[in-house]
């Protein structure tokens, strides 16, 4: 990655209505080469940032540059940045090969020099041969791979991608990934990627900016974002959270108590909390709560009561009643020692304080 | 064509007290001004005096429906006020019942009915009620000098401006070759030779590009009142109406007139044969005949009823007699249409007509 | 993937099976449509079929004067005619004077010869006086019976099964005979009619096209609830009785009209030299090209609608400029909408008859009048579904045209 950003947006708004704003002072840099996720629930400003990005929304404030270039007045079929849209907008009326020839007519590519790209494309995408069919004959999963073909076959710098793999079934969507993400890794080819589906955005990208109420709430690698969520609302829209709420009781340095609804202190890592007093939720992986813990390692052990348990063969899911919520959820790992454990059951759990992260309110 | 369907009412009837129960007879008629002429001197009278209905629906012309209600066997219409050829040929072609001239009253003056019709007004199947003529008028406001002649109508060089023609060939043909100088007695002779249709065309041909074409009754006076045209052809009493019940400055030129009639037929297969010929007596009779004359200048066809047409029914001061086609003073250059010569001619004049026009 | 070997199929037993299990679903699903079929096959059908038959079968002459003929099938239209053929004619006369079908017979002989129709009328009523030999006595009462061109008119009136109608629909004449011949120049009107009527109903469509199009897309990108208070202002003239529509048009056209008083007011024209837009071709394209509107404003519309923006979107992402993304990308997407557009538009264009009737003048009327006119006025009905045959078929050979150039089934109605 080089050290200049490929893309930039700055203290861009937009505004449909005039009266709210879906995007609120974005800044965002995309480097040269990343494959970079926009993820975030719908209507959280995500493909506004695209359509905005690939031009055809005018950003209503601020501006966007391409290459230090900056692109406010400069038209979509200017921008020479490919697309591939969630219903594919692969033309209906021209073949295969038509399709991806498209760009390269438009920008007046020889005849031969087009045929040798769009065979080299459908190629990439396994689907040579099936240059002479229309669209409606292939599947799902094939049209996708023809839009993603037509997206590059122009060789643009930056590739967008809004949604993809929304229209295919799961077993289809996981392998397209691998395959959006090997092309990716073939070509060089900076991705902007947006979805809303989180697995997707941990699979592919090499930074996720998670989108929520027109706000970046946390620009990180994915590990970054499961492991070290900068808010309670990436903890919770990011892989499986446990919740709890309470007052900052003590504050020193990275480390906080936290008083829970029911009394208990729970002594947590204090990431995103302002001063003693203030309230503030915490977030716990279930897969880092242990039963049965030894009192020397662990800061946090609890009795807790077994609601339910759900078999799911590499682990056993379970819910318990912990300091006066129902809804707590611990990931036992399937080993012979947990193997005991019936509903009803009283149990003690705990956890490393440098797990248990003390986020906002 | 939608049909107006009115249903007048027998608001006397009861009180009256007739003997007959009551029937319901469907009349069909050209609708506007002339229906309602006879809605007033014929209909709501016998109305009152038998205590049945009538259905008054609107046509426009022709034998079609009434051809298609016969071959069905499905007849809905009791009576028909047709043209004359119209009523020969309905006759000869068995489309209509029989109606005897003699079971008719006689006048008030005692003549019996057939003497008392003027000739050629009744047939087999028909009885005649009315005169009408199709003349050409003019809107007084606009021109500065009065056409007087029929030849005034095709001088366009005198007389500049659109003119109003209806899109057919009968009258018209007529009235080219009386203005191009043929006396009305020998028009049908001379227009029975090639040479005296392409005489006619060759007059019509002259004022070809200063013609608006019309096809309803209602549309003369609506084109004369817009200044759409200086001058039209038009059924005499649309022209009247226009000018007696909305004040407008038309004037009628009675030169080259040709007039025709209107009569009662009555479809083969009346559902209500004998109240509806009790209509036709009743409404043929002099008095009625005279009474429809104080709605709309068309003339009756009796001689009994000239003396007693008075003056028009709400201008006590506008009289009817001057007004009528058959007033002596607007005969002396007329043209009486003649049905056999049209049922002779008519498909192949109409064809010559039409490509005429497309030319 | 099952392993086929294995499973031994009798290809023709599944058939069979098959079928069975289908036929339970399609017969149930036929005598669902059963009554709308009936429906159409007896008030639809059936009817056009009859009355199309009008264009071939006439049986009024040989139905009327069996005598005659009988006697003029031998007769070679050539020689003059013999004792027995006045004979024949007399007799039959005679009947038909007494069961009044005299005039059927007149108005049908008068078609092939005009003229004829008082020579029949008025010898049927002295038929039954006449005594032979009739050969004498008939030409006695009127002349014209030594006319050969009566007899062969009436040879020709008397075959059942005639293309002499279609034959005038084309403007062409049957002769006694049998053979064509061209109608007589001043009585061509058809074919001239037919001509100007497509050349009408094409430039309506093509009219409708140019405006429609574009209100069209502006409806479907629209959001719904602008676009669908503009849809009702499309629909207005829908709801509006074609009388009021067309009526409006003359007060807006005609000389002393709102048009052209604007024209004069802004001194575009002199006063004594206005434009004529009704009465004439102009007027009858205006006025149809506004009736006929929402037919082609309908289907592009519901088509367009379909269309995601995100087909423009990708050609310009692709680099097309807006003209490209249009032309190469939406137009042809929308050929479903044009197609069933102008195949709507055309096909109710080439059968109007009111709005020409009203503000056709002498240029603008089209083949519908002229039916319309043997409907009700000459009652020639023989000829109008003559007419209406060729219509048809012309109708039906653009729809296959169309089929072939397009594809019915690229037809988008709604």
């Amino acid at each position: 990655m080089s050290n200049k950003p490929l893309v930039r947006f700055q203290n861009v708004q937009k505004s449909y209505d005039g009266k709210t704003l879906v995007v609120k002072d974005l800044n965002l840099d995309v480097e040269k080469g990343e494959f970079l996720t926009m993820l975030g629930p719908s209507g959280s400003g995500k493909t506004t940032c695209l359509m905005m990005l690939a031009g055809f929304e005018p950003a209503t404030h601020g501006e966007i540059y391409l290459n230090d270039e900056p692109i406010n007045n400069v038209p979509p079929h200017k921008r020479g940045i490919g697309m591939v849209f969630q219903n594919y907008a692969l033309f209906p009326h021209m073949s295969v090969a038509e399709n991806l020839a498209f760009p390269l007519e438009v920008r007046k590519m020889s005849a031969a020099e087009s045929k040798k790209r769009v065979d080299k494309a459908l190629d990439m995408v396994q689907l040579g041969g099936f240059g002479n069919r229309r669209p409606s004959q292939l599947s799902g999963g094939q049209q996708q791979r023809v839009a993603v073909a037509r997206a590059l076959v122009f060789d643009p710098d930056l590739v967008l991608m809004d949604e993809p793999l929304g229209a295919l079934d799961k077993n289809l969507r996981e392998q397209m990934q691998y395959e959006i993400k090997h092309i990716h890794e073939t070509l060089g080819v900076t991705v902007v990627y947006v979805t809303h589906d989180q697995s997707e955005a941990l699979t592919m990208s090499n930074r996720i900016a998670v989108f929520n109420d027109g706000v970046i709430q946390q620009l990180a690698p994915p590990d970054a974002l499961y492991e070290r969520p900068d808010n309670a609302f990436v903890a919770q829209f990011i892989g499986e959270n446990n919740k709890l709420r309470g007052t900052v009781e003590e504050l020193e340095g990275d480390y906080c108590v936290v008083r829970t609804q029911t009394g208990a202190p729970v002594y947590a890592r204090a990431v995103n909390v302002g001063r003693k007093g203030d309230e503030s939720t915490l977030s716990l992986r279930p897969e880092r709560v242990l039963i049965d813990p030894d009192a020397s390692a662990v800061q946090n052990m609890f009795e807790a009561r077994v609601l339910e348990l759900i078999y799911l063969g590499d682990h056993i899911r379970t819910r318990i009643e912990l300091l006066g919520r129902d809804d707590f959820i611990v990931k036992v790992p399937n080993s012979a020692n947990h193997a005991l454990m019936r509903e009803g059951d009283i149990v003690t759990v705990g956890w490393l304080q440098e797990d248990c992260r003390a986020l906002d309110a | 064509m939608k049909r107006v369907t009115t249903v007048l009412a027998a608001g006397l009837a009861a009180a009256i007290g007739t003997v007959n129960a009551a029937d319901t007879i469907t009349i069909v008629s050209w609708g506007g001004a002339y229906t309602k002429s006879q809605v007033e001197a014929y209909h709501k009278p016998w109305i009152a005096q038998t205590g049945n209905f009538v259905v008054s629906e609107d046509y426009n012309g022709g034998l079609a429906e009434v051809k298609a209600q016969v071959d069905a066997g499905n007849v809905k219409w009791d009576l028909v006020d047709v043209e004359l050829s119209d009523a020969v040929r309905g006759c000869d072609e068995g489309l209509l019942e029989e109606m005897d001239i003699s079971a008719l009253p006689d006048g008030d003056d005692g003549t019996p009915a057939a003497e008392d019709f003027l000739p050629g007004t009744y047939t087999d199947c028909a009885i005649g009620t009315i005169v009408w003529s199709t003349i050409y008028a003019y809107d007084a406001s606009k021109m500065d000098s009065a056409p007087a002649t029929i030849a005034d109508f095709f001088d366009v060089d005198t007389f500049p401006g659109k003119r109003g023609i209806r899109k057919n060939p009968k009258a018209n043909l007529e009235m080219a070759l009386m203005a191009d100088g043929v006396p009305a007695a020998e028009v049908y002779e001379v227009l029975g030779t090639e040479e005296g249709v392409e005489r006619a065309f060759a007059k019509m041909d002259s004022i070809k590009d200063h013609v608006v074409w019309w096809e309803a009754g209602a549309q003369p006076p609506q084109l004369l009142a817009d200044g759409e045209v200086v001058m039209t052809t038009a059924y005499n009493g649309r022209i009247f109406n226009a000018v007696a019940s909305e004040d407008k400055p038309f004037e009628i030129v009675w030169d080259g007139q040709v007039w025709d009639l209107d009569l009662w037929v009555m479809p083969k297969g009346a559902p209500n044969k004998e109240a509806a010929m009790d209509f036709v007596k009743f409404s043929t009779d002099t008095k009625r005949l005279a009474a429809q004359a104080s709605w709309i200048s068309y003339g009756p066809v009796r001689k009994s009823s000239a003396p007693l047409v008075g003056s028009f029914h709400n201008k006590p001061d506008l009289d009817m007699g001057p007004q009528m086609p058959t007033a002596a003073n607007n005969m002396k250059n007329a043209l009486q249409n003649d049905f056999e010569f049209w049922a002779d001619n008519q498909d192949q004049l109409n064809e010559q007509f039409n490509a005429w026009l497309a030319k | 993937m099952a392993d086929t070997a294995n499973v031994e199929i009798d290809d023709k037993l599944l058939k069979k099976r098959l079928d069975k299990a289908l036929f339970k679903n399609r017969s149930r699903a036929f005598l669902l449509v059963l009554p709308l079929l009936l429906f159409l096959l007896v008030a639809f059908i059936g009817p056009i079929l009859y009355f199309l038959s009008h264009g071939f079968i006439d049986k009024t002459f040989a139905a009327l004067m069996p005598q005659t003929t009988e006697a003029l099938s031998e007769w070679d239209a050539v020689s003059d005619p013999t004792e027995e053929m006045f004979a024949a004619v007399v007799a039959d006369m005679v009947v038909a004077r007494k069961n009044k079908t005299i005039g059927r017979v007149a108005t049908r002989v008068n078609r092939d010869k005009p003229g004829t129709r008082s020579l029949f009328t008025s010898s049927a009523r002295k038929a039954a006086k006449l005594e032979a030999p009739f050969s004498e006595s008939l030409p006695a009462v009127k002349k014209d019976w030594n006319d050969i061109e009566v007899w062969q008119a009436m040879k020709t009136a008397s075959r059942q099964y005639t293309l002499g109608y279609y034959a005038a629909a084309l403007d062409m004449k049957v002769n006694a005979d049998g053979s064509f011949e061209r109608q007589d120049e001043k009585r061509r009107i058809h074919m001239t009619l037919l001509l100007r009527t497509m050349q009408i109903s094409f430039l309506v469509t093509v009219f409708c096209l140019a405006l429609g199009y574009p209100v069209a897309y502006l409806l479907a990108t629209l959001p719904a609830r602008t676009s669908n208070l503009l849809l009702i202002l499309v629909l207005l003239p829908f709801w509006t009785s074609i009388l009021v529509r067309t009526t409006a048009w003359i007060a807006m056209l005609q000389a002393q009209g709102v048009v052209n008083d604007l024209l004069v007011f802004f001194g575009m024209t002199p006063d004594d030299a206005r434009f004529s837009l009704i009465y004439n071709k102009t007027g009858t394209l205006i006025a149809m090209t506004h009736i006929l509107l929402p037919f082609m404003v309908l289907p592009l519309y519901s088509v367009m609608k379909g269309i995601p923006p995100s087909y423009v979107r990708a050609a310009k992402s692709l680099g097309a400029n807006n003209w490209t993304a249009f032309w190469r990308v939406y137009a042809p997407q929308t050929i479903p909408g044009i197609g069933a557009g102008a195949l709507l538009v055309f096909i109710v264009a080439i059968g109007y008859y009111i709005t020409p009737a009203l503000v056709g003048g002498q240029d603008g009327t089209m083949i519908s009048n002229i039916i319309d006119d043997h409907m009700r006025k000459s009652l020639n009905w023989n000829l109008a579904a003559a007419l209406g045959g060729v219509l048809m078929v012309i109708v039906m050979v653009l729809y296959y045209v169309y089929d072939r150039i397009v594809g019915i089934d690229n037809m988008k109605l709604g």
